[in-house]
């Protein structure tokens, strides 16, 4: 009930605030106070046709309600969602419901509505949307810092980097915390709080952001419990044509692999194809030559840059939506290249995880930047290695800290608030991650606490702009708005419904590493996703496998309390040492260590 | 001693380019040469089975974590299998042995489920058959069950090698008789110790009651008849002995064309009843035409008027598959799973959508449930009856008329239901499993794998709607495997007459009948019953009595069902669309070592459930106990899947292939990108490096 206030919650028009429930309870008192826009459209629905109906617009979203008895449509659209606003038709065009908006949004739909052709009817529509969709280009605020929203659970208090470097063992004799970027100085887009080698100084760590792009150093992300092996991450080496070198670089970097006594190489892996790291030289970039550094095999892992990305997701829209190619599925699928690019990221980052958790040698990540397909890599790595992150809170952590923290550019990826849609900063590189995650989860139905569920409000909040979790580029960005105390945290509405987010069938498994099968055979399109907002193709909800799963748990806890029950009414003499062991616990050895 | 062979090949002299590439060098296998001694393993041999020719050393090769391994042993060839006998199980723990095919063993080929034998010369792969002039130094053998085999001969004895070889060629290939088939020596051997399973209720339509029961089953009883009119099979050898027509249908009309043109009854629901019928033979002659005509007029009359009124006639011949085009699909198809190693496995990894989908397999399984729902729209919402039309109803009328009653028919979804509708549809039916599996090798032109279509189909419906039947995809799996199983008769015969005559000179009792419909019994351990029978799964005995609205639209009437939540005990029909049609990954992928989940796939949610399962039952137990005594037994029952926590996702099929929990890495790369390469090449950001 909670969750539907929430989805259903307060908005903020002006300075007024209001607590409004379901639209669907009483739409017609809620007064035009709150609602901006409020007139009867015809929403060309591409799946059952035209359907006229009553269109609700607020600073947060769009809602339309059918007016027709036979449909029981409701669009319910948050405004953060839509990516582009454009007019069709004009007022002398001819046919049916030629004249009204289109709206392109981020979540791979369309939104098409027809209205009148008289009197400029969409006008009001159109410039309420534009205005509240791209509040940015309009001097307003991103709504996330008009939602009062409360919960029970302060999604802000998840992650604390010094807290979880300490459940990694940090600081120990190898690794220290520093402060040195604590005002952002070091590095713009790194967090205030790095972990790096006990053996460099801080002023080691000046002349090394010298040498790397963005002065985003090699810092470290994970350390393995027992062989102590690391993954760092950085932007590449800023090379360039003439080949330069740095000694403090080639240094730093050396002192990274003695943290390991037992192996005598370094392990770098350029998350770029070939040519492209060659390329990157002209640009002042590059990666690591075997000349300079002696003790470090580098490794490409051939993964595509943001614009790829985004076409290859562009193409998976064109496949799906609004239709689904039925009898050449197969070869459209394989023509948007999307799921070869997932597999290259999951095989990247399952030769990270290999190295590590073999022993064979510490690793560093980068590609260009550090910010994009590093951040891929190294949550993926962490997701496979480390069974904690793999938990729901665990995951909130692991985004918050490789993603948010280090500086994955939500903002310029995703264009929060922004109108400018042919952006091309803008790419689906985090969806991607999910994506991924999504795959491991399907091939590893028991590895994961938590379920698709999750994953996808992750994604619908990811545009939404209801939450301050994906806002800004970086940490130091976030600090500067003061996003914690002016935001809610998306983890605080998940976390304060846990349980709708939870996959029953999770067996908590320490210590086990994950490894899934990159091959073509075993990926496959996240239906549930790209495809969800057609109704031939949508899946039963919840799965029926999950759902008689869920009634025998009850069944079982219903037997067991049956069993207590009886046990208490047979056995009134306490003496009786033949009933004491038949005690709940006791006779449920691996029900207690599996749940 | 025998690990620094000289590799051929090498040197200056200028081979053709190869067309298979070795992986395996000598010196790579590692073996335990004390194995090749000390370790032999004894040949099991089934009553009635022959030892017809053996080599020994020989070195079966085994992809292991991306290197291979040899193990030694003997290759033996009998009249009903292939098998290699080695210590090959010597890191297989209890858990996995459990589950061992009770028949076929993990080096056990049958001879018919030999597909293709290649033999490798000089690096070059050909297939084999015939007579041959050179002997291979490696046999590669694909297996129907889509297993792959590898044998190096190189260390045997050349005429040993001479030996197997040809036995094998010659015993998988040579075109048989029907009477050699291992079937009937195993028959008369095991005669004694067959063991009919009484709780078996599958029901085999070899009797007049048999279809009586089904007519009442389905409330079929009032406008249909069962006859016994191809008693003896006077009439026609590709009836059945009994069958269902029409009440109004005048007997003696049966025999006019041999049963041609005669409408068969399939199955009825309220609203409608389907039939098949046999197309008339094609005739030139404008006189027999005529009569033809008359004669079919007549039948139409006859099932045109009240009570039947409307039938839609679907010709299956034309304007749907053509049997051809299904063997060319599969034929396509499965050559994505036959693969030599992995290297292959890899290199054919990024662009595999494309072949799978021009193989056209899954488009077939599409159109086949698409037509089945066309079908049951025509029954359950037009209210008419329909009638397939097929030259010899006996292929696609078999496919079609069954998929509909999966569908609509609850009870075919329970696992008893589902093997009476083999029995009746299939077996009965006339389906020529002999011609069509291509049992005795000899006609290549007849072989059409139409049953395994048919599973494809009823697992897509089991992989969309798991609730809705009471067996799960590993039944299916088995049973598509017990089609090369020539110890069940049920799959090796093209009609009941050629059956009847063959068993009955044979003087051959039912027992072995009994136990072909429920192939399953047995097969596995008792335990594994769990996994195949389908926990989830309710007996189901309600018969469908929706009223849909009379629509005249297919979308109208899919969609409609769509929309509503699925009634597993009603009508069932599946997602069509592209993305919903999926591979059968536990059948096709089961044997290839690199597509394995460690501890992933299905069968861990699976895993789960059945403990959760056996848990609420050892609990129910627990309580009736409370009831009758105050001493609860501490009896732990073993838990079927407790200590194997990790199972592989091709359990229960192939053991553990892969040992150690290293991961599997694709070794090819990026293909190009084609129209996006300027994409790729540009940065992700400017990089202003003026500061630097």
């Amino acid at each position: 009930m909670s969750l539907l206030r929430g989805l259903l919650g307060m908005e903020l028009i002006g300075r007024s605030v209001r607590l409004f429930l379901d639209f669907q309870e009483k739409p017609a008192s809620l007064g035009t106070f709150f609602i901006l826009i409020d007139k009867e459209v015809i929403y060309i629905c591409p799946f059952n046709g035209p359907i006229k109906g009553r269109v609700y617009i607020t600073n947060y979203r769009l809602y339309l309600r059918s007016l027709e008895t036979d449909s029981a449509l409701i669009l319910d659209v948050p405004l953060g969602v839509i990516s582009r606003i454009e007019k069709m038709g004009g007022a002398t065009s001819r046919g049916e419901n030629s004249y009204g908006l289109d709206i392109t949004c981020k979540d791979m739909r369309n939104l098409r509505f027809a209205l009148k052709q008289e009197g400029h009817s969409r006008r009001d529509m159109f410039e309420i949307l534009t205005r509240y969709a791209f509040p940015l280009a309009h001097s307003l605020p991103i709504f996330a810092f008009l939602n009062e929203e409360k919960f029970d659970v302060d999604g802000w208090m998840v992650y604390n980097p010094v807290e979880e470097y300490r459940r990694q063992g940090l600081p120990n004799h190898h690794w220290r915390i520093t402060f040195i970027n604590k005002c952002y100085e070091l590095c713009d887009t790194y967090p205030a709080l790095l972990v790096v080698p006990y053996r460099a100084s801080d002023d080691d760590l000046r002349r090394v952001a010298t040498f790397r792009s963005r002065n985003r150093i090699p810092v470290l992300s994970w350390i393995h419990p027992e062989n102590k092996t690391v993954i760092m991450r950085c932007s590449q080496p800023l090379v360039g044509m003439s080949g330069k070198r740095n000694k403090d670089d080639e240094k730093y970097l050396d002192v990274i692999r003695e943290t390991n006594r037992q192996v005598n190489k370094l392990t770098i892996y350029d998350a770029r194809p070939n040519v492209n790291a060659v390329a990157n030289k002209a640009t002042g970039g590059g990666y690591e030559s075997d000349d300079a550094y002696h003790n470090a095999e580098l490794f490409f892992l051939d993964i595509h840059n943001i614009h790829v990305m985004r076409e290859s997701l562009k193409k998976v829209k064109d496949i799906v939506y609004p239709n689904v190619e039925e009898s050449h599925w197969l070869s459209s699928l394989e023509s948007t290249h999307w799921l070869e690019h997932i597999k290259l990221v999951l095989t990247g980052a399952i030769q990270v995880a290999d190295r590590v958790s073999s022993g064979k040698s510490s690793v560093v990540v980068h590609c260009s930047d550090g910010w994009d397909r590093t951040a891929q890599l190294t949550s993926l790595a962490m997701l496979m290695l480390d069974s904690y992150y793999r938990s729901i809170e665990g995951f909130e952590i692991l985004v918050q800290k490789e993603w948010i923290s280090f500086g994955h550019k939500f903002a310029s990826r995703i264009g929060h608030g922004d109108k400018n849609h042919a952006d091309a900063d803008r790419s689906p590189i985090f969806l991607q991650f999910v994506d991924c995650v999504w795959q491991m989860s399907k091939q590893f139905p028991t590895a994961f606490e938590f379920n698709e569920r999750f994953l996808i409000i992750i994604l619908d909040h990811l545009y939404s702009c209801r939450f301050g979790t994906f806002l800004y580029n970086c940490e130091s960005a976030r600090e500067k708005q003061k996003v914690t105390e002016r935001t809610v945290s998306l983890w605080s509405l998940i976390n304060s419904n846990k349980d709708k987010f939870k996959n029953p069938f999770y067996t908590k498994e320490i210590n086990r590493v994950l490894y899934p099968v990159a091959s073509m055979r075993h990926l496959e399109l996240w239906v549930n996703y790209y495809i969800r907002w057609n109704p031939r193709i949508k899946q039963q909800q919840p799965n029926p496998v999950e759902q008689r799963y869920m009634e025998l748990l009850a069944l079982r806890d219903e037997y067991i309390k049956r069993l207590e029950e009886l046990q208490l009414a047979n056995s009134p003499k306490l003496s009786d040492p033949s009933t004491s062991p038949s005690s709940p616990s006791q006779m449920m050895p691996h029900v207690q260590t599996h749940f | 001693m025998l690990g620094k062979g000289v590799v051929g090949g090498g040197g200056g002299t200028k081979a053709p380019k190869p067309s298979f590439v070795s992986y395996v060098r000598p010196e790579e296998i590692h073996t335990n040469e004390k194995e090749v001694t000390e370790k032999e393993v004894t040949l099991h041999l089934l009553p009635g089975e022959q030892l017809l020719c053996e080599a020994s050393t020989v070195l079966k090769c085994v992809q292991e974590d991306s290197c291979q391994r040899g193990i030694y042993g003997r290759l033996v060839c009998t009249d009903f299998k292939i098998a290699f006998l080695g210590d090959d199980e010597s890191a297989l723990d209890n858990d996995e042995t459990q589950f061992k095919n009770k028949v076929i063993g993990e080096n056990d080929i049958t001879l018919h489920c030999v597909d293709q034998i290649y033999g490798v010369f000089d690096e070059k792969k050909k297939t084999l058959f015939g007579q041959l002039k050179k002997y291979p130094e490696k046999l590669i053998i694909h297996c129907k069950d889509l297993r792959v085999f590898h044998f190096c001969l190189r260390y045997t004895k050349e005429e040993e090698v001479k030996r197997i070889v040809s036995g094998i060629i010659h015993h998988t290939q040579a075109p048989k008789l029907l009477k050699r088939l291992f079937l009937f020596s195993y028959a008369t051997a095991a005669q004694n110790h067959t063991a009919t399973d009484p709780k078996n209720h599958a029901v085999m339509f070899d009797t007049l009651q048999d279809w009586c029961w089904e007519l009442e089953r389905t409330k079929g009883n009032m406008k249909y008849k069962a006859v016994s009119v191809n008693e003896g099979y006077k009439v026609c050898e590709r009836l059945p002995a009994y069958f269902v027509v029409p009440t109004p249908l005048p007997e003696e009309d049966v025999p006019r064309f041999h049963g041609h043109g005669i409408p068969i009854w399939c199955w009825s629901c309220h609203s409608g009843c389907a039939f098949k019928m046999s197309a008339l033979p094609k005739e030139q002659d404008d006189g027999v035409l005529q009569i033809q005509k008359n004669f079919l007029d007549g039948i139409y009359k006859t099932i045109h008027r009240p009570p039947y009124e409307i039938v839609k006639t679907e010709d299956l011949s034309s304007n749907f598959l053509s049997l051809q085009e299904i063997q060319t699909a599969y034929s396509k198809f499965k050559q994505l799973f036959l693969i030599d190693n992995s290297t292959e496995f890899w290199d054919t990894d990024i662009k595999w959508f494309f072949p799978a989908e021009s193989s056209s397999w899954l488009d077939i399984i599409r159109r086949c449930l698409k037509k089945a729902i066309e079908i049951i729209e025509c029954l359950e919402a037009q209210n008419m009856n329909v009638l397939l039309l097929e030259e010899n109803a006996s292929d696609l009328c078999c496919l079609v008329s069954s998929l509909v009653q999966v569908m609509m028919d609850p009870h075919c979804r329970t696992r008893f239901g589902f093997q009476s509708l083999v029995q009746k549809e299939w077996i009965v039916g006339g389906h020529c499993f002999l011609d069509r599996c291509n049992h005795l090798r000899q006609s290549d032109k007849e072989e059409v794998p139409v049953f395994l279509l048919f599973l494809d189909c009823v697992w897509q419906l089991v992989h969309q709607h798991p609730p809705a039947f009471e067996f799960t995809e590993t039944y299916l799996t088995v049973l598509s495997d017990s089609l090369y199983i020539p110890i069940f008769s049920t799959f090796f015969f093209n009609s009941p007459h050629q059956k009847d005559t063959n068993m009955h000179q044979r003087q051959l009792s039912l027992p072995l009948t009994q136990s072909k419909s429920s192939p399953k019994r047995g097969f596995f351990r008792e335990e594994t019953d769990h996994l195949i029978k389908n926990l989830l799964g309710k007996r189901i005995s309600k018969l469908i009595n929706s009223s849909e609205e009379l629509q005249d639209n297919f979308r109208e009437f899919y969609d409609s069902w769509r929309s509503k939540p699925p009634n597993y005990h009603g009508l069932l029909l599946p997602h069509i669309e592209g993305p919903e049609i999926k591979v059968w990954a536990q059948r096709y992928l089961r044997w290839i070592p690199e597509a394995q989940i460690l501890g992933g796939g299905r069968v861990a949610t699976l895993s789960k459930l059945l403990e959760t399962m056996e848990e609420v039952q050892r609990l129910q137990e627990k309580i009736e106990e409370r009831h009758h005594s105050q001493e609860a037994l501490q009896a732990e029952a073993a838990s079927l899947l407790r200590t194997s926590a990790r199972l592989s996702s091709l359990f229960p099929f192939a053991l553990l292939q892969r040992h150690s929990s290293k991961p599997v890495l694709p070794t090819s790369g990026w293909k190009a990108l084609g129209d996006e390469e300027d994409l790729a090449k540009r940065e992700d950001e400017f990089v202003d490096l003026g500061d630097v």
